[in-house]
């Protein structure tokens, strides 16, 4: 169950390359690659209305 | 020794004939030919021939069968010697035409060896993969659960040479589904590992999914195929005893239309259904492939979620190409827990829960970031994959005569692929330029790296 969505900038990094969400209670960075089940995931979750935070 | 010269003998009255008396010994001579041509020889019930009988065929004296020896006895095939079957006859077990080998099982970790994320997690309400890898659990708002992985010492499927089982136990009931409810066991094949059952082509192959399987509940359940365009072929299975470990062999029908995609994605995945609510049950078993109707996942339903006595348990799962029964069912194909790691490895990688394990070492650039901690992947990934760690404060960064811990709470990801990642760390007061090393501070951290289907 994805309870949030954030993108995620690396430290190094200008722009987001990755999602950070919490999925079943534990944190991840989620790269924004179609074959990852996670990405597929929150593309669906997003589809059901909720929404991805901007990069701090 | 006298000799009587006579071309005939026959019987002085009636029709019997004896020669000698009982205790005689009746030799007939080296060179000598016993001809019985057109006669009928009745031999006694046992014959002895210590050297060698000829013969083109041996057939049972009445019926269809006759014993070869008694228990116990041994029949040496000597080298060189061939035994044919006619291409026919049944009884010789796995045939090259009936039994298409594959170099390793399809089902990965099929014998529940492999525990990386945790052997045992509880309070589980939401689906995902939490503790015997490959394992995946859907559980759809159908009750609480406590997955684990089962050490087995005895019972049928252990004497079957299964060491370990996948179990889930049900700790908060759910007796009175809600019609969207669902609950289901299930493992997922790439669509590039499943070209062999020729889905989508005239010469489309059948499917038997064997597995150990024991629970409280006893009944019919049911074991649903879905491909990579949703449809489904179902078939069901019976639980006889309850808390008795039994084999149970599905069969599938083969399906000449919709090919699995040759790719990396979901192709193939198979479903124990275990509960589920109205919209799942009022259908039919599937048992040729059709578009996937919800009604139909779970007709055979064994309302696993109605009980916190409630537990079902599964091991030695495997998928072949064909049709078979416990008469012909090929072996299971156990591996090495090297081999079975590795290709767990392809769909989830944890590093860490070891101190002082290194991630490699990376420059500082600022006061607070060292980068380019490369850590290379044992196993190339099925995709890239997600990132996941222990507290940052389980990490430290050594370097400058110091043991840093990490500030950040996410370790970076940087050009992550399916090959490995280039992490990067926050630090403070870190001396630009020195080189960093990220390690663990205690057996508590740890980075995990999960591109499962």
């Amino acid at each position: 169950m994805i309870t949030s969505a954030k993108y995620w900038k690396n430290v190094t990094e200008e722009e987001a390359h990755s999602i950070k969400a919490v999925i079943n209670g534990v944190s991840c960075l989620v790269p924004m690659d179609n074959e990852n089940t996670d990405y597929q995931n929150i593309l669906k979750w997003v589809a059901e209305g909720n929404v991805i935070e901007e990069a701090d | 020794m006298s000799t009587l010269n006579v071309d005939k003998v026959d019987p002085s009255t009636g029709t019997d004939l004896e020669i000698g008396t009982s205790g005689d010994t009746i030799t007939i001579p080296s060179g000598a030919t016993l001809t019985t041509t057109s006669a009928t020889l009745n031999l006694p019930t046992t014959i002895t021939a210590t050297t060698e009988v000829k013969t083109n065929k041996v057939s049972p004296a009445t019926g269809t069968a006759f014993a070869l020896g008694d228990s116990g006895d041994t029949f040496t095939v000597p080298s060189g010697a061939t035994i044919v079957n006619s291409g026919t006859a049944t009884g010789f077990g796995i045939t090259q035409t009936s039994f298409l080998p594959t170099a390793a099982p399809l089902i990965v970790n099929g014998d529940m060896a492999v525990a990386q994320r945790a052997t045992s997690s509880t309070g589980l309400t939401g689906s995902g993969y939490f503790t015997v890898d490959r394992m995946h659990w859907q559980n759809d708002t159908l009750g609480t659960w406590t997955q684990i992985q089962e050490a087995q010492t005895s019972g049928d499927a252990f004497d079957a040479g299964f060491a370990t089982a996948f179990r889930v136990d049900c700790t908060t009931a759910d007796a009175s589904p809600a019609a969207a409810d669902f609950l289901q066991f299930h493992y997922v094949l790439e669509g590039q590992d499943v070209q062999m059952f020729k889905k989508g082509t005239s010469n489309a192959e059948t499917y038997t999914v064997a597995f150990w399987v024991k629970s409280n509940k006893t009944g019919t359940a049911q074991v649903n195929l879905y491909d990579d365009k949703s449809r489904i072929c179902s078939g069901t299975y019976t639980i006889s005893s309850g808390d008795t470990w039994e084999h149970k062999i599905v069969t599938f029908a083969a399906d000449t239309t919709n090919a699995i995609d040759n790719d990396n994605s979901a192709g193939l995945e198979i479903g124990w259904a275990l509960d589920a609510g109205s919209n799942y049950t009022s259908g039919t078993v599937a048992t040729a492939w059709e578009t996937k109707a919800a009604t139909d996942e779970s007709v055979e339903n064994l309302s696993l979620g109605d009980s916190t006595s409630n537990d079902w348990a599964i091991t030695g799962i495997q998928l072949e190409v064909g049709t078979y029964t416990s008469a012909d069912l090929p072996p299971f194909r156990h591996e090495s827990y090297g081999d079975n790691f590795s290709r767990c490895q392809r769909y989830f990688q944890q590093r860490g829960k070891v101190a002082r394990i290194g991630y490699g070492a990376g420059s500082c650039h600022t006061s607070t970031v060292v980068s380019g901690c490369t850590i290379f992947f044992p196993v190339e990934m099925r995709a890239t994959p997600s990132q996941s760690q222990s507290a940052s404060t389980e990490f430290y960064l050594t370097g400058s005569g110091q043991n840093q811990v990490c500030q950040s709470d996410t370790l970076g990801n940087e050009g992550i692929s399916t090959m490995g990642v280039t992490t990067s760390a926050v630090g403070t007061s870190l001396a630009v330029g020195n080189c960093y090393w990220l390690n663990t501070v205690d057996g508590d951290g740890y980075i995990e790296w999960s591109a499962e289907l």
